[in-house]
């Protein structure tokens, strides 16, 4: 029988996917003998959302851009009439035999899918689909009946799996120091929080594969000798929620969770605990502080969380995707994980592609793949044929990387070399229309407001140097700026107590070091290159576009605007104050800054 | 936003509590999931159940930014400033709500139809610029797409606020 598959992660969902599966549900249900409907989380396209896959004797095909009636058409030619429509909308496909065809062949087929194996492919609310499909809870199985904790640990270091977290901490070597603390009582932590604005990798895992993160969890809980586990998963994400509290019901009616897992003797249990909206709490013994439900203030590290952590007792944290790849480790063996990617960094990493490159979503390759294969290979360029400019990495804590250095291999090692980080994958791509003084600012902005305020130096010094980006943005820096945030740079990354302080500067320092002209212009020439920056361009209309519907000079607070009805209108510079309400106001994008 | 916590009900979850530790937040989430908001009397029905002084407390709420101490609108409008959305045009979509909404960021509007908050992510940074109306996530927007979706929302609680004085 013929299966429709929609795709309703958060980003389908947002697209339209619910009417588009009410549609088809609607279709289904009248015709029962034709289909079976399901849902999936997200495949990673996120650019040709929603997705409908539909899975007969040929193969696979992959929809996308579906509405209702596209959403209609599919179903009358596609299963009631067994021939695929042929149009645009067939992004992806793949025949029998295996091999595959479509306009979005390049992004699928160009990744190597670990961490994402089932994402997009399995009804992420159906324990029955991780099993049969994604071949889920057999490395659980083996680990609990067939090792012991220190062949585990074992199997982890050899894999050289580092932390997906952001500063690729090993985690075999984590996972051993837990172990060796004594005490009855440990505790599995799962850092769900996401923190770094333009990063949905663990999202995707969570809402597209929830078991797979629990399997990881209950295999480490095995390993280190806890038998508590705790995912802190940032309120921002409800349908992650949802579906990791169904996630763990099934596990436990299926025995997977609970007492005598797989009659081994091992008990695990699990609670899913909700962030509140703190940036600090995805910082480790923030968190910790978040879930005994106080303020979410880091604390001084030593002692290490492997020995007083949650509840002053050992802990062991790690990444949602540390997490997710380590059924898939233990089940085909360490070697098979470490022959992947470099030899510092073995395995594959997610990437979340956003911002100006033309095909956002999720790609996850082997690390060592290049910035440019990323962008241009699999994420099509930049977008309306801009210009590519610069990729942020790490988000507040990263730094931007510019064009010039789009070889660097993505490797914990390589990326620290350029200034920026790791960080969580986020990959927030800039073309030439992104002002990197603004963009240092923006950075500055979000943790100067996310410092919780313990330390002097994070707290007062971000704020300072927030200042002093604000001047220059206005026009009203001055030659010594730049000296200055480069001085409290230094003084912030040293003497503050967490990783927030501690790399806030590096999006300045990154921003100073690619980019000095462009802090000079906006300095010395009171220009934004870019023309971003408000107060230093000016509001101009497109005549093209300009239809003379005379809304913007109705708008305008100074009456700045003139023009008649069906005219082409003329913003006048003595008068204009850079309020921006004509651009928000006009509906045919024909007002721009530069 | 839809919480776990929305199963058990606020007096059920205090009646509850067994002194287990670290229950004072999703204590609050379900707080403000009853009431739409953190207001004076739950902090200290919760302070007398749990024992944590009402300074504490709120502390706590003031840390995070999900509480709120004053009720909010019908319509809670997130517009995402995260990363992506910030180099997508986050700043004209929020100069868009505040104009049509007539609200600045973290205030609410004249009839209790529209409070308007900014996130720093909502996940979907692939469809930016984005925002959220309650559970709703809109993606790829304009200044233009976004009013129009703004008057829809409008006109469904203005409609709904008539219905349910007037209906026959
Ligand atoms: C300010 C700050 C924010 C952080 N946010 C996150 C986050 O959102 N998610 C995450 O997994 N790790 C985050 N980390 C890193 C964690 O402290 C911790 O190193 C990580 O969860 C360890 O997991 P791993 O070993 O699997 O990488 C953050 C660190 C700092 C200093
Ligand atoms: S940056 Fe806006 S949704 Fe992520």
């Amino acid at each position: 029988m013929k299966k429709i598959i929609v795709g309703m992660g958060t980003c389908g969902l947002s697209a339209g996917a619910q009417p588009v599966y009410d549609k088809l549900e609607e279709l289904a249900e009248k015709h029962p003998e034709a289909c079976v409907l399901d849902i999936t989380g997200c495949i990673g396209m996120c650019f040709r959302e929603p997705l409908v896959e539909i899975q007969d004797d040929t193969g696979r095909t992959i929809y996308g851009d579906v509405s209702e009636t596209s959403a209609e058409e599919i179903f009358n030619e596609h299963i009631l009439g067994g021939i695929k429509v042929d149009n645009d909308n067939v992004i992806y496909g793949v025949n029998k035999d295996g091999s595959t065809y479509g306009s979005e062949v390049s992004f699928l087929d160009l990744q190597e899918r670990i961490v994402l194996r089932n994402c997009g492919i399995i009804n992420p609310e159906s324990i029955d689909d991780y099993e049969e499909i994604g071949g889920g809870y057999k490395g659980l199985k083996k680990a609990l009946t067939a090792m012991t904790p220190d062949e585990i640990i074992q199997t982890m270091k050899s894999s050289g799996l580092r932390g997906r977290g952001g500063a690729g901490f090993p985690t075999g070597l984590k996972w051993s120091f837990a172990a060796a603390n004594k005490g009855d009582t440990k505790y599995v932590v799962c850092n769900a929080d996401e923190g770094d604005p333009g990063a949905f990798m663990d999202r995707s895992v969570l809402e597209g594969d929830p078991h797979a993160v629990l399997e990881g969890m209950i295999i480490c809980g095995k390993a280190i000798g806890a038998s508590f586990g705790y995912i802190y998963c940032r309120a921002e994400y409800p349908l992650a929620i949802e579906r990791l509290e169904k996630a763990i019901t099934a596990a436990k009616a299926k025995g997977y969770v609970g007492e005598n897992i797989f009659n081994s003797g091992f008990t695990f249990n699990l609670k899913v605990k909700q962030g509140a909206g703190a940036f600090v709490c995805g910082e480790e013994t923030a968190l910790f502080a978040s879930i005994e439900g106080e303020r979410g203030m880091p604390r001084i590290r030593p002692p290490f969380p492997a020995e007083k952590g949650l509840w002053q007792k050992p802990t062991n944290n790690n990444n949602v995707e540390t997490f997710a790849n380590v059924p898939w480790i233990i089940a085909n063996g360490a070697e098979a994980y470490s022959s992947i990617g470099t030899e510092k960094s073995p395995g594959t990493k997610v990437f979340a592609l956003a911002g100006k490159v033309a095909k956002g979503g999720l790609a996850e390759v082997p690390m060592g793949t290049t910035i440019e294969q990323l962008v241009f290979n699999i994420g099509g360029g930049i977008k309306d044929n801009g210009e590519f400019k610069a990729v942020q990495m790490g988000g507040p804590s990263g730094g931007c990387i510019p064009a010039d250095q789009k070889t660097t291999p993505v490797d914990f090692e390589s990326i620290p070399a350029t200034g920026a980080i790791m960080g969580s994958g986020g990959m927030v791509v800039m073309d030439q229309g992104t002002c990197m003084v603004g963009i240092a600012r923006f950075f500055l902005d979000f943790t100067q407001s996310e410092s919780c305020g313990k330390c002097t130096f994070c707290r007062i010094g971000t704020l300072r140097m927030l200042e002093i980006l604000d001047r220059i943005t206005r026009g009203e820096g001055i030659p010594s700026d730049i000296e200055k945030l480069q001085k409290l740079s230094i003084q912030i990354k040293e003497a503050s107590l967490c990783g927030l302080g501690q790399t806030a500067p590096n999006p300045v320092q990154t921003t100073i070091r690619y980019y000095l002209n462009e802090y000079k212009a906006h300095i010395e020439d009171k220009k934004c290159p870019a023309g971003e920056c408000e107060a230093l361009v000016d509001f101009v209309i497109i005549p093209e576009k300009c239809v003379g519907c005379t809304l913007c000079a109705r708008n305008c607070p100074v009456d700045a605007i003139e023009g008649k009805v069906k005219e082409i209108h003329i913003i006048d510079q003595e008068k204009c104050v850079k309020c921006g309400k004509c651009i928000t106001s006009c509906n045919f994008s024909a007002v721009v800054k530069r | 936003m839809k919480t776990a916590a929305k199963k058990e009900n606020f007096n059920y979850r205090l009646w509850k509590y067994d002194g287990a530790p670290g229950e004072l937040i999703p204590l609050l989430q379900s707080a403000q999931e009853h009431f739409g908001y953190v207001p004076r009397r739950a902090i200290t029905y919760i302070s007398g159940v749990t024992n944590i002084p009402e300074s504490d407390i709120y502390g706590v709420i003031t840390f995070y930014s999900q509480f709120r101490l004053q009720p909010m609108g019908k319509y809670v409008v997130r517009a995402c400033a995260g990363t992506a959305c910030h180099v997508s045009g986050a700043k004209a979509i929020i100069n868009t709500v505040e104009d049509e909404l007539g609200v600045e960021v973290g205030d609410t509007s004249e009839d209790g139809l529209f409070t308007f908050l900014t996130v720093a992510c909502i996940g979907c940074c692939s469809l930016a610029p984005v925002i959220m109306v309650n559970d709703e996530t809109h993606g790829r927007l304009t200044p233009a797409s976004l009013r129009k979706i703004l008057k829809e929302y409008r006109r469904k609680g203005k409609k709904n606020a008539e219905g349910a004085v007037g209906a026959p």
